[in-house]
């Protein structure tokens, strides 16, 4: 069994909005292209021309319906590894490959070490990990962990692939254990919530609520309008405006 | 308001870390490995949006695909489509070399052939049909984004049979903003994003301008404006909106006039601003049956007359110091006249408009439409905003600052694919104008090369019908300002093989792709040699009757040729199309090509920036293809055509790059706007610069101009815009541009219809004619719905696309066919239930046309009278590189299955075509349908079904694997 670090130096991680998500996938693709090809690549698809494709992504938007107070809503839900505090993927595994590092809080898989057992699988509570069945060991987001700190690409690029995606700037990214930081502020303004806090794994990731929606309007307009008063009715009114 | 270099994630929550040196974790990861040797900036083309990319290229492979954050339009994001590219330029459907047919057509019997010869045959039938009768030849592409070349192309081999597919796709967002405001909705105009407090979207999934749409609406979310969607389908931007208006198909237009009549009634509206920049008070003559009932009375010169209240007399509209009236009846030398904002108040204060009588109809309860009214007339009056930007306008006055009414508002296929859509998206208009929010801060604002005169120019040309071996006197697409203008011949028939500008669709501004296939096989109004496509998936998705269309193009004469004589087609992928041609021409993918999205045609501009962009070869083919834009000026010099050949004989233009570089369209104005002139100093109009296109290269593929502050609204009446504008081209005279609500246009073809003028509608087409050329907004039944039994078909069926797909190539993707490879019809629970279907059956959606059989997925985000799935899933066995088991196959369903391209026949009288009476675009949201469950032994796979098709000769087999990236891993192993 693998152990955790006590504590660590930071808490990286990601706060997705899910007020202003639209579905429209662009986190998945992007995610899929950067890292098919990073640290953990391939990102393998099976059937890709098939009956049944299917690859390993490290993150999926799902789309429900949610019932509320007056109907329901559709929700976009985004789901990507959350960097647990207190991760069971990393106490599960049997052989040190799944780790989380103690600098700065994200969880990966050490391949070498991977013996494909997929007990780490079974234990995330989140399904956030991707079994790789060509090259037979699990692969996971990685925080984009070669994105971040690469020194051969420009300052302003070093954020995961899906936040710089985002048309709609649903995602965020930053140091969730300073509560200084962008990101800690943006949670504690837009109130987010952990995934299942009741399974105590203490997820890094946030997701901010949808805003609330006023059923009605702008509070400050009226229900309805009033007719003009004016004398002659409207035309009159008209006429009145332009003697004006 | 400009936006930031850093793009549009830039905020602090989006930047990376307050220090990006990686922590020295020891677990050694790699943390800086190499990304590419080689980043190259061109345009996305993995839909229209033609996003700015950043091609990360490694040893020669594509590492990476991402967006470009100092281009306009997407600002460094990219949506799911454009981050999948990389499959989409790898796709094992790739065509490899040209094909000749050697089966029977639509057998998909190919053999491989060289250029060379491809090139000889299509001359050679080409010269022939040019020297003869040039209309003979009916040159149409899709979703082509170089319309001002192909355009350009048609009208120098002297054929009027030319257009693209705008017809089925949005020509009535065009042509009715066009003729009302000058410039349109889609991405020709755009929310002020920045600044409105209230925002409506009209039937809007994912079209056109998807990434600005998408970052409009997370700022607008972000400041806390009101986002109000009206829409029959709760997904994607109608899933965030702070209110969702699932109203009935077809029933915009009624929806939007009750708002104008509240508006209206409780005088709502902005006076002012109807009288500066309208024709409002333009007085209309009354007297009917006249010649010129209806129309706008003017002065000697032309000008419109209005009621001057200080005179009491009439005075040409655009008299320093006018007072107009905007109410009243008047005497004009001996006529009645009316502003015609008195017939617009008349009409609209009706209790036929009020929310109590269209609620039922649109099924939106009438106090929400009341609500929504004050609603926008609180955001519009009550939060009025001003900007200190001092501004003249063309009257020479100076204003102080910029007063706005931050409404905004975006429509697109939902208003357009109705045959009411013409007079629906007017009605928006209408809404906006009366509100005051057209090009002002908070509002809707024109892109530039917009807003244009109104109506615009040019007036289509080939009127003749094309003469042997000569050129049109111009483009064969224009606008047409009166009957005059129609492609008609004497006895009222249309000169065009699709019928348009004629009197069954006269403002058909982008052409009736969708009736192409259907007149050339029917002979109606005549036999053509050749149908030549580019790009649109005819035999499949894109038409309106699928199995129809196939039977169609390949029928029979009696002796035995083909009804169509001969097909070209040009496409980059192994679509469904491709087996119903006779001579394919391989084009490239958008990585491996020149193409200029170019101000004569759909620029990359936004409201504070006109500008262009270029595609730019990333990678070379590894194919024998070529990009089509090139093919066809070398076809063009084989055939001799005008301007594409030197004095020599000598082909003009070595290939499209050659083109974008030396064309002139008109002296000084070329494809690109940007770093024009011999030392490219210039912008706008120039001469040519051998050096431009490094110079676009060297700027991230792209151009643009930021207007100064003081440009930036009102355009139709600034001083410093119009100026600019017509600097640089855009429009011919800097004058003041007026907003038609009344549309004087459409009056001259009723009274065409009346029996005045000289060109007049045969008897038959009169009543048509009369009906819906009415000057002002109306609702209708969509026609489709008026004349089948609604009761036996009680449902709207839609489709619309899927966020992460573009037509056919988005759900061939590796990548994106694993988010969706199948589509389910979505219905709504109480109508499930009503009709006993449970989530997951199979069930019959059949129509008065066809039948398609698909699977069930029960919502509640649906307008419960409305079924709907996404569009372009459906494939056909064999096709696209897919297996022959794929689910896209054999669970995948098209609705154009149960779509006819004609309307229901009714009698003797000619079927017509199910289009938009006024412009001729395709009805196919029209689709009225019944579901019938289907019996168990039915269940489990889609039909109709049709034979496989065999793939073209040479097609590699697809990968049963896909390990995309180990060879990047493999060379950062061999480098450390």
């Amino acid at each position: 069994m693998t152990s955790l670090p006590s504590s660590t130096d930071r808490k990286l991680g990601l706060v997705i909005d899910l007020d202003t998500c639209v579905g429209c996938q662009a986190c998945v693709t992007s995610c899929k292209e950067w890292n098919t090809g990073g640290h953990m690549a391939p990102l393998t698809d099976i059937e890709p021309y098939g009956a049944e494709p299917d690859g390993v992504w490290f993150n999926r938007v799902h789309t429900y319906e949610q019932a509320t107070d007056t109907g329901s809503r559709t929700v976009h839900f985004p789901r990507s590894c959350l960097h647990c505090e207190t991760p069971a993927c990393v106490t599960v595994c049997p052989t040190g490959a799944s780790y989380k590092r103690s600098s700065d809080g994200i969880v990966l898989v050490d391949e070498d070490k991977c013996i494909g057992c997929k007990l780490c699988s079974w234990a995330c509570p989140y399904g956030a990990r991707e079994y790789d069945t060509e090259v037979r060991v699990m692969k996971k987001c990685t925080l984009c962990v070669d994105r971040i700190y690469n020194e051969n690409l420009p300052e302003e690029d070093r954020v995961p692939a899906c936040v710089a995606a985002c048309p709609v700037g649903a995602r965020h990214f930053g140091d969730l254990g300073d509560p200084a930081s962008p990101v800690s502020r943006l949670v504690e303004e837009r109130e987010g919530v952990d995934l299942m806090p009741e399974l105590g794994y203490r997820p890094v990731n946030k997701y901010l609520p949808p805003r609330a929606r006023p059923s009605g309007s702008d509070e400050s307009a009226p229900a309805q309008l009033e007719p003009v008063t004016a004398e002659g009715g409207f035309f009159g009114w008209v006429d009145r405006m332009l003697s004006g | 308001m400009t936006s930031s270099p850093a793009g549009a994630n830039s905020r602090p929550s989006q930047r990376p870390l307050n220090t990006t040196v990686a922590p020295p974790e020891g677990d050694g990861v790699e943390t800086s490995p190499k990304v590419a040797d080689t980043v190259k900036r061109t345009t996305c083309y993995m839909c229209a949006c033609r996003c700015g990319i950043e091609v990360h290229l490694d040893n020669g492979k594509i590492r990476y695909i991402g967006g470009n954050r100092k281009h306009p339009v997407n600002r460094g994001v990219l949506c799911g489509k454009g981050s999948a590219g990389i499959m989409q330029h790898y796709s094992p459907a790739r065509l490899r070399k040209p094909l000749l047919r050697t089966g029977e057509r639509g057998s998909g019997e190919f053999r491989e052939i060289e250029w060379d010869e491809a090139l000889k045959i299509a001359t050679d039938r080409l010269a022939n049909i040019r020297a003869t009768d040039p209309k003979k030849l009916a040159f149409f592409t899709g979703r082509d984004q170089s319309q001002s070349l192909t355009g350009w192309w048609a009208s120098r081999f002297g054929t009027p049979n030319f257009a693209a597919h705008g017809g089925f796709c949005s020509v009535n967002m065009a042509v009715a903003g066009l003729y009302t405001i000058g410039g349109s909705f889609w991405e020709f105009g755009e929310p002020d994003w920045d600044h409105a407090r209230y925002f409506l979207l009209f039937g809007v999934a994912e079209d056109h301008d998807s990434n600005p749409i998408k970052i409009g609406i997370g700022k607008l979310k972000e400041r806390g404006a009101k986002v109000v969607s009206v829409n029959p389908c709760r997904t994607g931007y109608n899933a965030v909106a702070d209110e969702w208006v699932g109203i009935r198909p077809g029933t915009d237009g009624l929806f939007v006039l009750a708002l104008v009549h509240e508006l209206l009634k409780a005088g709502k509206i902005d006076l002012d601003y109807l009288i500066r920049f309208t024709n409002a008070a333009h007085l209309v003559i009354n007297d009917p049956g006249a010649a010129d009932d209806g129309l706008i009375l003017r002065d000697a010169a032309g000008e419109p007359l209005v009621w001057d209240r200080a005179s009491k007399s009439a005075k040409p509209a655009n008299t320093r110091g006018v007072a107009p009236e905007l109410a009243g009846s008047f005497e004009v030398g001996g006529r009645t006249v009316r502003p015609s904002f008195q017939l617009i108040a008349e009409r609209y204060l009706d209790d036929a408009y009020s929310p109590d009588a269209v609620a039922e109809r649109c099924g939106v309860p009438a106090d929400q439409i009341r609500r929504i009214a004050a609603e926008l007339a609180h955001a519009a009056f009550d939060q009025a905003i001003e900007l200190p930007i001092a501004w003249t306008d063309m009257n020479g006055v100076r204003h102080e600052t910029m007063t706005g009414r931050p409404v905004a508002m975006h429509a697109m296929r939902g208003i357009s694919a109705h045959s009411n859509g013409f007079h629906t998206c007017r009605a928006i208009h209408l809404l906006q104008v009366l509100l005051g929010t057209v090009d002002v801060p908070g509002g809707f604002r024109s892109k530039a090369p917009f807003p244009k005169p109104v109506p615009p120019g040019p007036k289509p040309a080939g009127k003749d019908g094309g003469k042997p071996d000569s050129p049109l006197s111009d483009m064969p697409l224009g606008y047409v300002h009166a009957p005059e203008d129609l492609l008609v011949d004497e006895n009222g028939g249309p000169i065009r093989i699709d019928k348009a500008y004629s009197w069954e669709a006269p403002l058909s501004a982008h052409g009736l792709m969708h009736t192409v296939i259907r007149n050339a096989w029917a002979g109606d109004p005549y036999k053509i040699d050749t149908l030549f496509m580019f790009m649109a998936n005819m035999a499949w998705n894109s038409s309106m009757n699928t199995a129809e269309t196939m039977k169609m193009l390949t029928d029979k004469e009696a002796d035995g040729t083909y009804k169509i004589p001969f097909i070209i087609y040009s496409d980059a992928y192994f679509s469904e199309t491709v087996p119903y041609a006779d001579l394919i021409l391989p084009d490239t993918t958008y990585l491996e090509r020149h193409d200029c999205i170019s101000l004569l045609d759909r620029p990359i501009s936004s409201a504070d920036a006109p500008g262009d962009a270029i595609r730019y070869p990333v990678v070379e083919p590894d194919r024998d293809v070529r990009a089509f834009q090139t093919v066809l000026l070398d076809l063009g010099a084989r055939l001799g055509l005008p301007g594409m050949v030197a004095d020599d004989g000598s082909p003009k233009y070595r290939d499209y790059a050659d083109y974008i570089v030396n064309h002139e369209r008109r002296p000084g104005v070329g494809p690109l706007a940007g770093w024009r002139g011999e030392i490219g100093d210039e912008h706008g109009k120039g001469a040519a610069n051998p050096d431009q296109l490094d110079r676009y290269i060297e700027n991230g593929g792209f151009w643009k101009y930021e207007l100064p502050e003081e440009a930036r609204y009102y355009k139709m009446a600034n001083r410093a815009y119009l100026d600019f504008a017509h600097r640089m081209g855009f429009i011919d005279k800097a004058e003041p541009i007026t907003f038609h609500l009344y549309s004087e246009v459409l009056q001259r073809f009723r009274l065409a219809a009346r029996g005045h003028g000289d060109v007049r509608p045969p008897e038959s087409e009169r009543a048509r004619i009369d009906r819906y050329f009415d000057p002002l907004p109306i609702w209708y039944t969509p026609l489709l719905e008026a004349d089948v039994d609604t009761g036996a078909l009680p449902l709207h069926a839609l489709t619309q696309r899927p966020m992460h797909m573009y037509h056919s190539w988005g759900s061939q993707n590796a990548w994106l066919r694993q988010i969706t490879n199948e589509n389910r019809l979505f219905v709504h629970h109480a109508t499930a239930a009503k009709h006993g279907i449970a989530d997951d059956d199979w069930v019959w959606i059949e129509s008065e046309h066809g039948r398609v059989k698909g699977q069930v997925r029960l919502v509640d985000g649906v307008n419960p009278d409305t079924v709907w799935t996404w569009n372009a899933i459906g494939k056909r066995h064999g096709t696209w590189g897919l297996s022959k088991d794929a689910p896209e196959a054999t669970r995948g369903f098209l609705l154009n299955h149960t779509i006819s391209d004609l309307l229901p026949a009714k009698g003797a009288q000619r079927r017509y075509s199910n289009s938009d009476p006024v412009t001729g675009q395709a009805a196919w949201f029209d689709l009225r349908v019944r579901l019938v469950k289907c019996a168990p032994a039915e269940a489990g796979m889609t039909e109709p079904q049709f034979p496989d098709l065999p793939a073209p000769p040479d097609m590699p087999k697809s990968p049963k694997v896909l390990s995309y990236g180990r060879l990047f891993r493999k060379l950062r192993a061999a480098a450390s």
